[in-house]
């Protein structure tokens, strides 16, 4: 059963925003064609379109009224669409993040295993043994909404949320795995951590992915973990 | 180089620009000045063209002693105390001051935030493409963070303006304890059926907690049809939206933050968002409903105001 509508809906998100949405579910379809519809439109923004952000099922457009209108844009829209099945869209990027599971970087690691009746190796293996969809990038400066955890790991979250998690930090709350970026606090159940600075404000890309790129989690040992902390200057 | 130092923060100045605008896919918050007229205003009576970074000051201003020779500053927005060497001098003009000079900037008598705005703009590094204050993240203006005592600030080159700019008194604000609010149904009004007239209906007073974030209202409760979601797939928002979260209490979204996962029942237009920015607890809120078309026409109308504004303020006298 599809979740993709037949034709887009659109939303007003007050004077200078419409939302587009493709479906009303969490979906890898709709996702996926929220992609498609984000690279063509980044391919060249249309004149007046000043952002785009993409989500689960829908994206963003964000304009200047005084340039275009959501008339323009729908008819721009429209002609993207009818050309959609011709145009290749590239292949998500996948961007690895390495992790050191376990240990002092990961303390929940044991609760995920012990939830679900499994070894810290079994949780590792599944973990680092799916690739990712990223469907939305918000919340904090790179956090990322993960699709596609594996059942066998699911967890709750902590009954107790943490005060102070350093960035880095890579957890599961329920059915969703991520990442924090930066030191915060949280609730989610930590497995491990990654050397790389998923935020650098000062480099000239300060993030490693963007909305529609994979992630694979790579188990790397705590010498490799010193060894790209040290090269990230973190 | 060196503009001033801070000898008292005032209780949360940040130094704010335009905005950042370049990662808001990636969870940036687009920050900037909250009231995007008095921060213009400010900058046009300094001598300031584009997008110069400015202080906004909330509340409480902070007493700054000049460090350069001659450098205009003005101060828009909030009416606060503004004194000099402990002269009273007035808002909304050009203001020359002198190396040594001690400028105070005191209590809001109306209105919440204040922008000063000085010869050159304020020199901080910009930061993915902006250099204004974004506290949550820790990044833009001095440090990631909100001035402290001993901060030394610095600005831009600039040249002193050869006359003084005045802003026609009949184009102040005023800022009132009960603002209207004109905002759009939308992104999610269906959700809320008979509830959507209520809330255009309804007073709201404006709770204490309200920042940059967003305005949290206290009313009569606006509840979502029967059966209807209270929170949704996650998804970008934009300054304005009215999220109602289940509790049914509105809380106006604005300029840190770029998704959410509640109902927006109606989008304040971007036109009426200095009306927010300058609002404070206590304050009652209506909201107002206007087409699409009709804000378009307002947005269409404001622009062209402020084209004669500073066409107005920068010629040549």
């Amino acid at each position: 059963m599809s979740h993709l509508y037949d034709k887009p809906q659109i939303r007003l998100s007050g004077d200078r925003a419409i939302l587009v949405e493709y479906g009303d579910a969490i979906d890898p379809a709709v996702n996926e064609k929220v992609r498609a519809v984000t690279a063509l439109l980044k391919r060249g923004l249309p004149e007046g379109v000043e952002a785009v952000i993409p989500a689960y099922r829908n994206l963003a457009i964000l304009y200047d009224p005084l340039v275009t209108s959501p008339a323009e844009i729908l008819s721009l829209l429209t002609g993207l669409e009818s050309r959609l099945h011709e145009i290749e869209i590239p292949k998500p990027r996948v961007v690895e993040i390495p992790v050191l599971y376990g240990g002092e970087h990961g303390p929940d690691i044991g609760v995920v295993a012990e939830h679900n009746g499994l070894s810290v190796e079994e949780v590792i293996a599944i973990h680092a043994g799916t690739v990712y969809p990223i469907y939305m990038i918000g919340f904090t400066p790179g956090f990322c909404y993960l699709g596609g955890l594996d059942r066998r790991i699911h967890t709750p979250r902590r009954k107790t949320p943490r005060t102070l998690l350093p960035g880095g930090s890579v957890g599961i709350a329920e059915a969703q795995t991520g990442m924090y970026p930066v030191d915060s606090p949280g609730g989610w159940q930590i497995i491990g951590r990654t050397p790389l600075r998923l935020f650098a404000p000062e480099r000239e890309n300060p993030f490693l992915y963007e909305p529609g790129d994979r992630i694979r989690f790579v188990p790397v040992t705590a010498a490799e973990y010193e060894r790209i902390r040290g090269k990230e200057g973190a | 180089m060196d503009a001033f130092r801070v000898i008292f923060p005032g209780s949360l100045t940040t130094v704010q620009d335009r905005g950042r605008f370049r990662f808001l896919d990636r969870g940036v918050p687009p920050s900037g000045a909250l009231d995007p007229f008095a921060y213009r205003v400010a900058n046009l009576l300094a001598g300031n063209t584009g997008g110069a970074a400015v202080l906004e000051i909330t509340v409480i201003g902070p007493v700054l002693e000049v460090l350069c020779d001659a450098a205009d500053i003005a101060l828009a927005g909030a009416d606060m105390e503004l004194t000099v060497n402990r002269q009273a001098v007035p808002a909304w003009r050009t203001l020359r001051v002198h190396r040594g000079d001690l400028v105070r900037v005191g209590r809001a008598k109306s209105g919440c935030r204040g922008y000063l705005a000085v010869t050159g703009g304020i020199d901080v590094p910009v930061v993915m493409g902006s250099r204004s204050t974004c506290l949550k993240a820790g990044i833009g203006g001095v440090g990631g963070r909100m001035l402290r005592k001993g901060d030394i600030l610095r600005r831009l080159e600039g040249e002193p303006l050869r006359h003084p700019r005045v802003l026609p008194p009949e184009r102040i604000p005023l800022y009132r304890a009960e603002i209207v609010l004109r905002a759009v149904p939308g992104p999610q009004e269906e959700a809320f059926g008979k509830g959507l007239g209520m809330f255009f209906d309804a007073p709201y007073d404006i709770t204490p907690e309200a920042d940059r974030m967003g305005y949290r209202l206290q009313g009569p409760p606006v509840h979502h049809v029967e059966g209807v979601p209270q929170s949704i797939i996650s998804e970008p928002t934009v300054p304005g939206n009215v999220q109602l979260p289940a509790d049914g209490r509105p809380i106006i979204l604005l300029v840190e933050q770029t998704t959410g996962g509640y109902t927006k029942i109606a989008t304040v237009i971007s036109p009426d968002i200095p009306k927010i920015a300058q609002a404070i607890p206590g304050n009652r809120v209506r909201f107002r409903e206007v087409t699409l078309e009709e804000a378009h026409r307002i947005v269409r109308e404001e622009a062209l105001e402020m084209r004669e504004l500073e066409a107005l303020l920068t010629a040549g006298r």
